[in-house]
């Protein structure tokens, strides 16, 4: 380390003893044998991340062009002719900061309530396993039940009105289910922030004569900030990689398909896609078959993905680089 | 096979310590010697809180046995004893801080200017009954956020920022001069409270416990985790405050209660064995098992 004088050294001849690592070869064979398959899966594990990431690179890179961010997808059997993914990628967007403007303040008022309340025990009880249940159902089962709950024709301002109820496929209904698989990821993330706070805190804001929910307010949940936004970005890599949501809630339609032509609100009800789902359309499973495009968004999609899990590292073991990662919060949060 | 056993002879009497000089009545020597804090006069000594046959329990056990003590503004009064004797328990009785604690139990009254803390909101009570614990826990925001956050006047912060009016200001300012913390930080209020020194930090949260502008101040050995220094430091400080605020201390350090108390009350296992005035009860003490503890025979 820069800047630390280093102490005396003892004189030259003087015997010094380092540890030696232990010798693998005195161990029995089986133990040998177990060593060397923990090795192997280790770096077989390794080898595996690599070479998505490298043959998405070689893949993607290849037939990405910048122009694929500021066309719309085409419709057309020739690959150059098939447009880009710009509203795909809009479409990520819109139903990422939808579902998690909704799971966030929700995921962290349940976590609240659970680490400093749950009273009664048998409610604190059941609202676990429901965070449970909801973070082990598959999101293709949430879709489904989302499209019933949401095409009700009561429900039609948030989609589009049909004959006989609504059509239930839109930016809105998404984003709603999105929240959803989104939402035990926040509760998990901010619950274990809150168990980890030592109780002196509570206490020393007890002792001031504040009520539990100041307290909450004002201290508990400033003070776990990182694990809040660890999980918030771990929730956002869940919405943005899921496919079976956006197939069925949000229609996977080509382009984005605003309703009525209303600015803002219009695209919220319309119909459209995301990157996932256009990755899908155009994989040799999908109408479009266009693989170079596929390739292409796949690319971007890992790449956002990745960059996320970095910004979730940075955050949770930020204690090396505190000064950035608190920087970054800050931008993040808003809040000094 | 069992290991050689060592024998050791005995070629050596034991050693034992040579009995220290005594006073006639069984005190260490010079007693006046050991006060070394200044002790500013106070003005007046007026009993605030008054705990009149105090049982307290956790579950079905009753750590704090039939208590009852006075607490007077001007004065600091020192809960000395050892481990476990109820001295914390009592002291977060004082402003129900026990409560908070699942199971935990009362009888007896506690009187804070006449009206039992029981008939009081909890929280009014807390701040005029506030508290300094034993770790420094100043909370993760800046210098300034940690003793705003105690104002009882705060509105609750909205928006981005926590509004900086003159008066609260003015509050902060305040209150971190009366607990000596003002000049080391004045140019820095922004700093992050984590960042400061541990004596700092109890100086901090004794800034925050008074800018709640308490009536009473219940300090939980609040030195035991700081050096020498910012011990001398804290009790001058606790010493000075006890002219505006009813001062109650727990230490184990028994020169620590020499030093600042005016008034010593001794536990044991529960019971108040006894109560006076510091000078007393370190020179004079009434009680054997007072004698014993405060010549080290146990604790």
């Amino acid at each position: 380390m820069a800047g630390v004088a280093l102490g005396p050294a003892p004189p030259p001849g003087t015997l010094t003893v380092r540890p030696r690592r232990e010798s693998v070869a005195a161990w029995p064979l089986v133990d040998r044998a177990w060593y060397g398959i923990a090795w192997l899966t280790g770096i077989g594990l390794c080898l595996t991340a690599l070479s998505i990431v490298a043959i998405m690179l070689v893949k993607g890179v290849g037939y990405l062009n910048l122009a694929d961010f500021t066309s719309p997808p085409a419709a057309s059997l020739q690959q150059n002719q098939s447009g880009g993914f710009s509203d795909p990628i809009i479409g990520t967007l819109i139903v990422t900061v939808i579902g998690i403007v909704i799971a966030a303040p929700v995921g962290v008022a349940i976590a609240a309530w659970l680490a400093e309340y749950a009273r009664p025990s048998w409610l604190a009880r059941t609202v676990e396993s429901a965070i449970e249940m909801l973070a082990g159902t598959p999101s293709v089962v949430l879709a489904i039940f989302g499209l019933a709950v949401l095409s009700q024709g009561y429900l039609g301002f948030l989609s589009q009105g049909a004959a006989r109820g609504s059509l239930g496929e839109s930016f809105f209904n998404a984003g709603i289910v999105m929240s959803l698989i989104a939402l035990p990821l926040v509760v998990a993330s901010t619950r274990e922030g809150l168990f980890q706070l030592p109780d002196r805190l509570r206490e020393a804001s007890y002792a001031l004569g504040k009520t539990r929910a100041t307290t909450i307010r004002c201290v508990l949940l400033p003070a776990i900030r990182p694990s809040m936004a660890s999980g918030i970005v771990l929730g956002m890599g869940r919405i943005i990689g899921d496919t079976a949501i956006i197939t069925i809630v949000l229609g996977a339609t080509l382009r984005n398909e605003p309703v009525n032509g209303v600015p803002v609100i219009g695209l919220l009800r319309g119909t459209g896609s995301t990157l996932t789902s256009y990755v899908f359309y155009n994989s040799p499973a999908g109408e479009g078959n266009s693989h170079e495009k596929a390739y292409a968004a796949a690319f971007v999609l890992l790449v956002i993905v990745l960059a996320l899990n970095a910004l979730v590292t940075r955050l949770t073991h930020g204690s090396g680089e505190r000064g950035r990662a608190l920087r970054l919060l800050r931008f993040l949060t808003g809040r000094v | 096979m069992p290991p050689p056993v060592r024998r050791i002879a005995l070629d050596r009497e034991p050693y034992v310590a040579p009995p220290r000089p005594r006073s006639q009545n069984g005190a260490a020597e010079a007693p006046a010697q050991r006060r070394s804090t200044a002790r500013p006069p106070v003005s007046a000594v007026q009993e605030r809180m008054r705990l009149e046959n105090v049982w307290l329990a956790y579950g079905e056990n009753w750590v704090v046995r039939d208590v009852t003590l006075p607490v007077r503004q001007g004065e600091v009064l020192a809960l000395i004893g050892a481990s476990g004797s109820g001295k914390t328990t009592l002291l977060r009785s004082l402003n129900r801080l026990t409560e908070i604690t699942a199971g935990a139990s009362r009888a007896g009254r506690i009187l804070l200017d006449g009206t039992d803390i029981a008939e009081l909101e909890v929280n009014d009570l807390r701040r005029r009954i506030s508290m300094v614990f034993q770790q420094p826990n100043p909370f993760p925001m800046s210098i300034f956020d940690n003793v705003a956050y105690s104002l009882a006047e705060q509105a609750p912060p909205r928006g981005r920022r926590r509004r900086r009016t003159p008066e609260i200001e003015q509050a902060v300012t305040d209150a971190l001069a009366r607990a000596g913390l003002h000049d080391e930080v004045a140019g820095d209020l922004d700093r992050p409270a984590l960042k400061l020194s541990g004596g700092q930090q109890q100086r901090l949260c004794i800034a925050r416990a008074l800018a709640a502008r308490p009536e009473v101040l219940l300090l939980d050995e609040p030195c035991s985790a700081l050096d020498p220094i910012s011990t001398a430091t804290i009790e001058e400080l606790i010493v000075g405050l006890r002219e505006s605020v009813a001062v109650v201390i727990v230490t184990h350090n028994l020169q620590q209660a020499f030093r600042v108390a005016d008034h010593v009350a001794f536990m044991h296992l529960g019971e108040l064995i006894e109560y006076g005035p510091s000078r007393q009860v370190f020179d004079r003490p009434l009680q054997q098992r007072t004698k014993d503890y405060i010549s080290g025979a146990f604790g």
